[in-house]
This record gives C-alpha cells, structure tokens and sequence, in this order.
C-alpha cells in the first residue's frame, strides 16, 4: 500500500472489491449504501477503505436514501458512490433523476441478479440494462458502463468518476453477478499513472456565476456548497441561475440539453471492444460476462471457417449507433447473446435498421449461457 | 449570540429576484420564514457555510427563497440529502426546513434514522396539519376528525405526535411553536441552531386554502387566533402528553434539550482507536 492508503500492484480480488478500489483511486471518499447481495461486497471493502484514506463510509436506512446521500455528497464537494442490485436499483430510481436534473456527480454500481422481484438473489443476470437507461421518470441522457472482469471493474469504475466529473451527470456501472463475484488478477498501477478528471471549478467571480450555465461542451462549471456561491438547486425545471421555470421553453432548454450533452459527446464516451470485424459475415455483440462466454463460441465458430467478429460494448450507454449502422451494411447478421428476454438486441436491430439481421440469443438468468447454444446461432446466422 | 428582540433586516437572505412567491395570502409559511430567517442573522453563523434542504410541498419551496446554498430535492428525502451534504463537508450548517407530510409521511424513515444516529443538524418541520401543495389531502399529522379532500367524512386515522417521536428516536433538541409565536419561535430556532446533534424544532402553521377552509378555521387569521387562544407553554412537558387534538389546546415549549453524542463524534472516537495518530496513513482528499 502506498502512503496515502492507495493500493498499487497485483492482487487477486473480485469484481466488487476491484470496484471499490478502483473508486478510492479515482478520488471517492464517501459512500452510502444499503447490503444487497450480490453488490454487498463494494460497501463492505469502502466501510474498511475510506477511513484509510480520509473518507467517510455511513450505511444508510435504505437505497432511497442511500442515492439521496451520494447527491448531498457531491454538492457537499465529495466524489460519491453508491452500490446496489435490483431492488435497490428500483428504489434509487427517483433519486437517480434528480441526479441527472440537477447534474449531480456521482457513481451507481449496480451488480446485476435475476429478477423480477426478488427472483434469484445469488444468481447471475443482466435483466437491468434498459432500467439503467430509462428507470426514472421523465427524459434525460445517462452513462453506463458494462465491466466484464475484475480488472474492469477497476479500471472502468475510475472511468465512471472521470465522465461524472467532466459530464456532471451520474454514471452507472452496469455489471453482473458473475464479474461481481469471480476473482481474478487485478493490477493496480502507481497513483501517478492513473488519469483523474475532476469537475470543472467556476472561473468567474463568485458573483457572476451561473450554475446551470454550459460552457461549449454543453456542461456547466460546478462549484460546490460553502464556496460562497449560495446557489439554487432544483429538481424542478429551471433557468441557468438554477431557479424555477415553468414553462415549456425553458424545458425544451434544459431537458434537451440534459440529453445532448451526452448524446454530442458520444466520441469521447464510448469505449467498444473489437475483434476481427473486418471481413465478418457475423458480429457477435455483447456484455459483460456474456461478452466473455461468448468469446468461446466465436472461437470455436472460427475454427469451424466461419468468419465471426466480436464487438463488446464496454459503454452500454450511450448506445455507439453509428457504429452498428455501419456495420450493418457490411454484414450479415448480428448475434447478441444477453441475459434477458431482449434489452441491448433491440437496440442493435433499432441502429441494424434492416441491413443486417439481429439474432437474440436470450437467456433469463440464473447462470451463464451455454456457449454451445450461442455457436448454433452464429453457425445458423451466418448461412 | 444575539438572543434578543430586535427587528434584523432579513432581505438579504431572500431572492429578491423569486417575488413574488407561491404561497396563497394567509399561509403561515412567510411568517415561519421570517422567524427563521432572523433567526439565522441572530446566529451569527457564517452564512456561506450554511446549507438549506428543503423537500417537495408548499414548504419544500422555502430552499427556493433562501439566498443561501440551498437544495430542493425530492419528496420526503431532504434529511438523507442533508446526510451526504454533511458527512461530505462537516464545516456546513445542514438546515433542513420542510413540511409535515414531507418529513413524517414519505420521509419517516430517515426522520427517525437521522435522530437515531444524532446526525448533526437541524429541521424546521412546519406542520399545518395536511398536505397543502396537493390540495389538502390526509397527513400523519391530521387530527382525528379533522376534514381533508381523502377523509370526507373525517379523518379515522390516529395522528402522531411529532414530537414524541422524534424524541423517542434520539433527537438532542425538541421544540414546538407555532406562527403566532415569531419571537419565540425565532429563539427556540436560534437555539436549536447551535446545538450540537440532531435538533427538531416543530413549527405549527396555518394552511387556510387547504386545511382551515374545511375544518371552519376558513382565513389565516381564525387559525391564528385559534393558536393564541388554546397554546400553552409547557416548557419541558413529557413529549408523551403534547399530541393535538382537532380544536384541541397546543402544548408549545421547548420539550426536550439533552446531550449526547453524535454520529461524527462516535465516528471520529472509533476510527481514533483504530487508527491511532502514529499508524494513520497521510489522508489525502484531493489528488493531485
Ligand atoms: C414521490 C412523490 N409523491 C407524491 C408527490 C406529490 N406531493 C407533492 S407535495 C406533497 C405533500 C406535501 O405536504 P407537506 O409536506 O405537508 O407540505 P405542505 O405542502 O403542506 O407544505 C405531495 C404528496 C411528489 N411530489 N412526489
Ligand atoms: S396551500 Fe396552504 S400551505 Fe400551501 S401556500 Fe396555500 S395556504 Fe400555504
């Protein structure tokens, strides 16, 4: 451990925990969460982390307060996380919006598990991932991320404080189950490799300031409670000073620059994974750990002479659309194993747009694909 | 501090630019904000580190009036909000001011969580007995009998006592007053402010439109006129005994002022003991 408490080498740790640390590196020093199995793991490492680096860690009464708090945490000046699986996730859903209205930085970490309800809460699933893009009420844009190994729980959850931090917006860490759960060799590099965004400070005089007034990137600077601004901050439809407006001008204001500060900076959002696209007559696309069980049948189908390439979407949202578009019109099909009824694949056959064909290989939860049923479809899909 | 009576120009903590103001003409909330107000001047607090969460509800719009930081969040979820602004900047003055609905209905659970954990900080509770930005539907607060828009027949849902309960769930300081009593409202307030921990101090508003209209209490005046004729001060009364009744009498005073440790205080004693000064790792907030 190094002196300021960070961790740096190689360790062998699991999903959850490599999320927490990879928290404490990207700055976050509070924390407020609800147990929930299987994301249990994040608030127990961050209760034993934070107080090593300065930080505070409170378990809250429930996930309705727990996503309160992190907000409260941000505009008190903190980076702030919280993690959850489903029936937390749909308790955070109100608080979630009032994030995204009021362009709070923060982090979700939702480790999915088979629902609805209650459903199987030891077992692995991905049934969350529309939720994670239009859970809460209303309209506004929103990141999420989709780590599909320890090492990526790490790395993309310091990802996720960078974008909430230059974005103002929460992000969520959409994984699983499986990647929350396995252990696997995690590298943490030296403190003074790790890139760290912070959220840009007012340059004006304290007086001038606007809090809701964008910069060119459609974000506006954020300075944070007790720094003398004495600002506004709404859940309500509001003008830049942050006060309330009523109307539907200033609606069409906001909420539409809500969603395209997101959607005009999708370049330097999305991150995708690529595989052997070039010359592919099928792309496997997916997830998660269904990315990593589909990489089996990909093999396997390759062996077998039929040319296959994988595109994993690291950013789940927002969703790359140019780059199925394009690839649409190069392919025959797209085969997108997930574990739900169909929630990414109507995306990829939404941007597909007809030019090539979408095959779900859908699967409820409860353990991983069988990679057998996923190379039957790759075989079939590229006839 | 500045106990005493005199008159403070509180126009400087208003948005001059937010007037004129939602509420309707005899509602109690401008008068309750004034005694706050003036009691936040009387403070001498530093009023940049001075925070103001307020909910949803025609009170939940007091945030929007302050001209301090201040947060309108969601319904019921003031106090949890507060919580993170709190814990994350310790140096701030959390202030939560919302309704009764508000902070007993939607958001009990972390009212009473917030006491027990004697988390620093301090709630103006205006009660009026209803939900008034809703139409004035049956609160927690409702008395038996008492007419809303969901009990036309009269309220058959028993009322809690605020105080009683938040005392019970750990609050350090308990006071009630209602509108009527600006002076002594604005110094429970001011008290209520430089306690250390979890304080609560219950303000009794009139909601003509919504709340005095249906149960013949019909302007703000004859609800006011009803605080003066049936409020006794009973400083110190067992929270147990001061429930309201309809047209009943009002127990008001301060009833409870303790000490006892809070949530950053066992915090900073156990992590203490576990990191002593010479095993702590350099904590470090910001990376360079
Ligand atoms: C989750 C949610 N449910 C319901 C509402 C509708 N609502 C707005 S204010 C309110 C009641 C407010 O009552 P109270 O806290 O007593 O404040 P008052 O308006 O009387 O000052 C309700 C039910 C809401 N905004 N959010
Ligand atoms: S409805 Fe009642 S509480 Fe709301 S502004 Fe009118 S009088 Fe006040």
């Amino acid at each position: 451990m190094s002196r300021h408490g960070l961790l740096e080498g190689e360790y062998f740790m699991n999903g959850d925990v490599a999320s927490a640390e990879g928290a404490i590196c990207a700055g976050c020093r509070f924390f407020a969460g609800y147990p929930i199995t299987p994301a249990t793991e994040v608030a127990e490492r961050m209760a034993e982390r934070l107080p090593e680096v300065g930080g505070t860690f409170i378990q809250m009464e429930d996930e309705i307060a727990s996503m309160a708090a992190i907000l409260g945490g941000s505009w008190g000046g903190a980076k702030s996380m919280t993690s959850t699986s489903g029936p937390g996730f749909s308790l955070m859903m109100e608080n979630l919006g009032l994030g995204a209205m009021t362009e709070t930085p923060c982090v979700v970490v939702n480790v999915q598990r088979a629902g609805p309800s209650t459903g199987l809460p030891t077992l692995t699933a991905q049934g969350d991932m529309m939720q994670a893009r239009w859970g809460s009420h209303g309209l506004y844009g929103i990141i999420a991320l989709a780590p599909s190994s320890p090492q990526e729980m790490f790395e993309l959850t310091i990802k996720a404080f960078n974008l909430s931090e230059k974005y103002r917006t929460p992000v969520l860490i959409m994984t699983d189950e499986s990647v929350g759960h396995m252990s696997e060799k995690v590298v943490i590099p030296p403190s003074n490799q790790i890139e760290v965004f912070d959220r840009r400070k007012p340059t004006v005089p304290v007086s001038e300031y606007l809090p809701f007034k964008p910069d060119a990137d459609l974000v506006p600077p954020m300075g944070n409670a007790g720094e003398g601004y004495r600002y506004h901050v709404t859940g309500l439809t509001h003008d830049e000073r942050g006060y309330p407006d009523m109307t539907a001008e200033a609606q069409e204001k906001l909420v539409r620059r809500l969603i395209d500060k997101i959607e005009l900076n999708k370049d330097d959002i999305i991150e995708l994974e690529e595989d052997e696209i070039d010359g592919a007559d099928v792309v496997v696309c997916s997830y998660g750990i269904s990315a990593r069980v589909a990489l089996l049948a990909v093999k396997a189908a390759r062996e077998e002479g039929i040319k296959v390439g994988m595109l994993r979407l690291i950013t789940a949202w927002p969703f790359p659309n140019n780059r199925i578009k394009e690839l649409a019109g190069k392919i025959k099909a797209f085969v997108v194993p997930e574990l739900n009824a169909g929630q990414m694949a109507l995306e990829v056959e939404r941007c597909a747009g007809g030019a090539a064909e979408t095959v779900l290989v859908g699967h409820m939860g409860g353990n991983v694909h069988d990679p057998q049923v996923i190379l039957k479809a790759i075989r079939k899909a590229s006839k | 501090m500045n106990g005493n009576h005199e008159e403070v120009n509180i126009e400087g903590l208003l948005r001059a630019d937010r007037i004129p103001h939602i509420w309707c003409p005899g509602c109690g909330l401008g008068s309750v904000l004034r005694s706050f107000l003036s009691a936040l001047i009387k403070s001498e607090l530093p009023l940049d580190k001075v925070a103001v969460v307020s909910g949803i509800g025609c009170t939940g719009r007091t945030a929007g009036y302050v001209k301090l930081d201040s947060f309108h969040t969601t319904h019921g979820r003031a106090i949890p909000f507060a919580t993170g602004l709190k814990l994350a900047n310790p140096e701030l003055k959390v202030i939560v001011f919302s309704g009764d609905g508000d902070l007993s209905s939607i958001g009990g659970n972390h009212l009473i969580h917030a006491a027990r954990r004697n988390m620093d900080m301090t709630i103006i509770c205006v009660n009026n007995f209803t939900y008034g930005m809703t139409g004035g539907q049956a609160a927690p607060t409702t008395p038996l009998n008492a007419r809303t828009s969901t009990t036309p027949y009269g309220n058959y849902e028993i009322p809690f006592n605020i105080p009683y309960l938040i005392a019970a769930a750990g609050a350090v300081y308990v006071s009630r007053w209602t509108a009527m009593h600006v002076r002594r409202l604005e110094k429970s307030i001011i008290e209520a402010i430089h306690k250390k921990g979890f304080s609560f101090v219950e303000a009794i508003a009139p909601c003509p439109t919504q709340y005095g209209r249906k149960n013949r209490q019909a302007t703000g005046l004859t609800q006011m006129n009803y605080y003066r004729d049936n409020s006794i001060i009973n400083h110190g009364a067992d929270p147990r005994d001061v429930g309201i009744e309809l047209n009943g009498p009002i127990n008001v005073g301060k009833f409870v002022d303790i000490d006892r440790a809070t949530f950053s205080d066992l915090q900073a004693d156990i992590l203490d003991k576990a990191f002593p000064p010479e095993s702590k790792p350099q904590t470090e907030t910001t990376r360079t």
